[in-house]
């Protein structure tokens, strides 16, 4: 695998019998994981099979003799931007997810069409486009892929350089502007804090889950100190059970546990 | 692999990520979409930078990359601002500018 | 044929503008005035037609002076166009010298008795701005030299009468006869206009020494043409058939609008178009023969009618209509009826005028109540209007020594003189229609003075005041004097020959036609005496024959009109109403129709999802990608 990471910048592969084997297998999978993405359900085994997909290309470039172009893929693309795609997921509701039934008439029908009628289009175009084979080395372009970028991007295209820093700043700044909440109350100070937990009546803090009770699992109440259970304690999510009920048995051909142990 | 066959995968799956746009209706996902469709452009550039036997392509490709990273931040923003007013993130919901 | 040669005026001839300025003077003061010249209103609007006649006077004796007596006054150069000169100039001759006396003459004295007729009437005033704005407008009709002018003052009289007619502007009635009059008069100025047209295209110029210099030579068509268009402005004006119908619906005006426009002068202008286009009428033989047709057509039209009429004042506007087909029959036999033509003018001027003036004062004392079957014997409550009223009725009928033997029976007498067939025709006609008007006076004679009294309870009879009845006495002096003055020894033949020329034959008064008509008048006189004078006069009308009722009906003239006329016209509105709201507007709207439905169809194109936007902007994207192939291939 290293001779081919580590291939030529102008991309010769010598060993093609691996390159194409590797190459429709990749090619197959990330196919396959876009139709998955695009199928299922839920949106976080989305975002999975677009990593799925994105790690199959970053394979590709390297194969192709781009091999900062792969790191930068997984590190940045799949690394950074999916792994924020995800957080997003999360803060909107990791269940949320669409409905089978399509609601504009005719769209999927459409949207077929366009796709199929695109594709061909598409493949007309590439065949009959003069896409030949790989260029041969050359003497000017014996130096490695990173020096070569780097040489490009400051020369060349140093403007758009100049001009994809700036768009990124200003994404930065539109997207804390746009996520920033403004407070509508005023932010409670320690003396609000304070005041409020004292006018509540609570002043301790909520007991953790089986406090003073047998067992401390998260869904078994703490007993608060008249033997009362409290509700508080117990997350909302999660739904409390009777403290006083007895824990069926993990193993039936296990003995059962001491009373003497469930009482104290 | 000769270049034209990472051409026509990356079509197959630019044609993927537009079905993908069109047929589902939660805003994230149709971002996924598009970002797939962008990562087939990638594909394309670098597959023509190999054609080409320069790195122009690549070069190309990196800076998508880079602009869909900014991208995907407002998109994103904008997409939790919207949720948080309505409660939603279909895209269907937004339906008002109609006749 | 007869050329018109004009000198430029001299002497007192120089100031014959005064005799535009006095009326008009007198019509702007009071009309623009207003009511502040209320109470001095009428004074004034004497005053200035009689400083006219006294200066009309003046400016006769200077012409009878002057051995040029056609005097051009020049005022300005009113169109001064390349190719086109139309100056206001006023021309002082023969001919126009005897209407300006005859229009301020007679016109004074209706004015001074219109000052005691209209003495209870709240808009005195305007009614004395409008009657001098009439005469100002007559004065211009005569007075101009060239065909323009006398079209201003047409159009003038034509506001003018419009204005008086409908005078009592509360009463529908008035207003729709001020219409009537109007409209039909327009008809016969569309003539008139056409006419002028003509005369520019042909000749380039309207003034009457070019247009008569040059008519010679531009061929019997174009003057038959400019002689019929002519006739049909005299026909409107005159209301001559087929324009006739105005006439007696504009005895709705006050009686001194009767006397004064619609008996003495405006309706004489048409008179006195054609004998001023003698010229014209001279080369077209086919003109002339129109003219004398349209003339025996409506003196026997107008005397029927007056025969059934129980208005007098419609009987009188009856004979009127009658009185001006024997001036247009005599203008039509070319310089044989012309100075008859004129001489009837003049004389009827004076008996028409007495004749209104005695039924305004009849009505003055009745409570303007015209239905003569509701006089009767008021000969002796009015005595002063009763004798100056019969002299006019024997002017009338051509009693000798009276106006209208001297002038009404050579016109018959150059009827008959007329070659062949035609002369017997029409003279047969003109001898049946001096029966007539014997007839339908004489009925007016005995319906009104003689006989039971009719009265209403509510009548209280009374002789006019002096005011009125010294106009109507003098007027009747004029009756009885004006025919013998103007016919004997061929005073008016000798004075009028350089402008209208000379009767080829003259038979003296007592000639054979003469005393064949003075037969048929006297027949006409015993035949109303048997019907009315001899038997009580009904005081309801009874039934009538045939031709009573459609005399009654103005000879079925309205009716013609409105079947002939107004329903088409009304048919064809309607027409184009229909076609303009189904075929314009209906083409509009549905080009209106038809964009908002398509735009109603594509607007739901916008469904508002985003998916919807998203596959359109995929096939633009499949489209454009297809064109690129298409165009690289």
């Amino acid at each position: 695998m290293s001779h081919i990471l580590a291939a030529a910048p102008s991309g010769t592969n010598t060993d093609s019998i691996a390159v194409a084997t590797i190459f429709w297998i990749l090619a197959f999978i990330s196919v396959g994981a876009a139709l998955a993405m695009i199928l299922v359900r839920r949106a976080v085994h989305c975002a999975i099979m677009l990593a799925v997909v994105m790690l199959c290309l970053a394979t590709m470039y390297a194969m192709q003799g781009a091999p900062f172009l792969a790191f930068v893929q997984i590190i940045v693309y799949t690394g950074a931007v999916l792994m924020l795609f995800l957080f997003v997921i999360m803060l909107i509701g990791i269940s949320s997810s669409d409905s089978v039934v399509e609601t504009i008439k005719g769209q999927r029908a459409a949207a077929g069409l366009a796709a199929i009628g695109l594709f061909v289009i598409l493949i007309l175009a590439i065949g009959h486009a003069a896409i030949g084979p790989a260029a041969r080395t050359t003497a000017a372009n014996n130096v490695d892929n990173l020096t070569g970028l780097a040489r490009l991007i400051f020369t060349t295209y140093v403007f758009p350089f100049e001009v994809t820093g700036a768009l990124l700043i200003t994404a930065a700044v539109g997207g804390m502007v746009l996520a920033h909440r403004e407070r509508t109350t005023p932010k409670p100070t320690q003396r609000d804090l304070a005041a409020r937990r004292l006018a509540s009546g609570q002043l301790a803090p909520d007991p953790s889950p089986g406090v003073y009770a047998l067992h401390d699992a998260a869904d078994r109440p703490a007993l608060l100190p008249d033997g009362s259970t409290s509700e508080l304690s117990v997350s909302q999510t999660l739904a409390p059970r009777d403290p006083n009920e007895e824990t069926p048995p993990v193993r039936p051909e296990l003995p059962a546990p001491a009373a003497t142990e469930a009482e104290s | 692999m000769s270049p034209i066959h990472y051409v026509a995968l990356s079509v197959i799956l630019f044609v993927i990520g537009g079905v993908g746009v069109l047929v589902r209706r939660n805003a994230i996902v149709v971002f996924m979409c598009i970002e797939l469709m962008l990562n087939a452009c990638n594909l394309a550039f670098v597959a023509f930078a190999r054609m080409h036997g320069n790195l122009d392509g690549q070069v190309i490709a990196f800076f998508v990359m880079v602009v869909a990273a900014a991208e995907v931040v407002v998109g994103l923003a904008i997409l939790m601002a919207i949720f948080r007013a309505r409660r939603s993130a279909s895209v269907d919901d937004a339906n008002l500018l109609k006749y | 044929m007869t050329t018109l040669h004009t000198v430029a005026a001299t002497g007192a001839l120089k100031l014959s503008w005064l005799l535009l300025a006095f009326p008009l003077f007198g019509a702007v003061v009071l009309l623009v005035g207003g009511r502040r010249t209320n109470r001095w209103g009428h004074l004034l609007g004497v005053a200035m037609p009689v400083a006219a006649f006294g200066y009309g006077l003046i400016a006769f004796f200077a012409l009878l002076g002057d051995a040029n007596r056609s005097q051009d006054q020049h005022l300005y150069s009113w169109i001064p166009v390349a190719g086109f000169q139309v100056n206001m100039n006023l021309l002082v001759d023969q001919l126009s010298i005897c209407f300006v006396l005859l229009i301020t003459g007679v016109g004074s004295l209706i004015i001074i008795y219109s000052a005691g007729y209209m003495s209870h009437d709240r808009d005195r005033r305007r009614f004395f701005g409008y009657m001098n704005l009439f005469l100002a407008a007559m004065l211009l009709l005569v007075l101009g030299d060239n065909y323009l002018v006398l079209y201003v003052g047409w159009e003038g009289v034509g506001l003018a009468s419009y204005l008086l007619i409908g005078f009592w502007q509360y009463k529908n009635s008035a207003a729709v006869a001020a219409k009537k009059a109007f409209i039909v008069n327009r008809v016969g100025d569309a003539g008139l206009t056409l006419a002028i047209f003509l005369m520019f295209t042909e000749f380039g110029t309207v003034s009457f020494t070019g247009v008569f210099g040059t008519v010679g030579s531009a061929g019997s068509g174009v003057a038959t043409a400019l002689g019929l268009l002519l006739l049909l402005g005299a026909c409107g004006k005159s209301a001559q058939v087929p324009l006739q119908s105005w006439l007696l619906d504009a005895m709705e005006g006050p009686t001194p609008v009767s006397a004064l426009i619609h008996a003495a002068t405006m309706v004489t202008a048409g008179v006195y178009l054609l004998v001023r286009s003698n010229p014209i009428l001279a080369l077209s033989p086919d003109a002339r023969l129109a003219v004398v047709l349209v003339g025996t057509v409506t003196l026997l039209f107008g005397g029927i009618i007056a025969c059934a009429k129980d208005d007098i004042k419609k009987s009188l506007a009856g004979s009127t209509m009658s009185q001006i087909g024997y001036m247009t029959l005599g203008a039509g036999l070319g310089p044989a009826g012309y100075v008859f033509a004129i001489a009837l003018l003049l004389a009827h001027g004076f008996f028409k005028a007495g004749l209104f003036l005695g039924a305004g004062s009849v009505m003055h004392g009745m409570n303007d109540e015209v239905n003569m079957r509701r006089y009767g014997g008021l000969a002796r409550v009015m005595p002063i209007t009763s004798v100056t009223f019969g002299l006019a009725y024997l002017a009338i009928i051509g009693i000798p020594p009276f106006s209208g033997f001297f002038t009404k029976d050579p016109i018959i007498g150059a009827d008959f003189s007329e070659h062949g067939a035609a002369g017997k025709v029409l003279g047969t006609c003109a001898l049946i229609g001096a029966g007539i008007t014997a007839f339908y006076m004489t009925r007016m004679m005995f319906m009104t003075w003689y006989g039971k009294r009719r009265w209403e309870p509510e009548a209280h009879p009374h002789e006019s005041p002096p005011v009125m009845t010294w106009p109507m006495i003098v007027l009747a002096i004029g009756s009885v004097g004006a025919g013998a003055f103007l016919i004997l020894n061929d005073r008016l033949e000798k004075f009028l020959a350089p402008v209208v020329g000379v009767p080829p034959t003259s038979e003296g008064v007592f000639s054979t036609a003469g005393l064949v008509a003075l037969a048929f008048a006297l027949a006409g006189v015993a035949l109303a005496w048997v019907m009315y004078g001899r038997v009580p006069v009904p005081s309801e009308a009874p039934r009538g024959s045939l031709l009573t009722v459609a005399s009654r009906k103005d000879l079925y003239g309205d009716a013609f009109n409105e079947s002939v006329l107004m329903r088409p016209g009304q048919w064809l509105t309607r027409l184009s109403v229909f076609f303009d709201n189904r075929g314009v507007d209906g083409l509009v709207n549905t080009l209106a129709a038809a964009v908002g439905g398509t735009s109603g169809r594509v607007r739901k194109l916008q469904t508002g999802f985003v998916r919807s936007y998203a596959l359109s902007m995929f096939f633009g994207a499949a489209v454009l990608v297809a064109l690129l192939l298409v165009v690289r291939l």
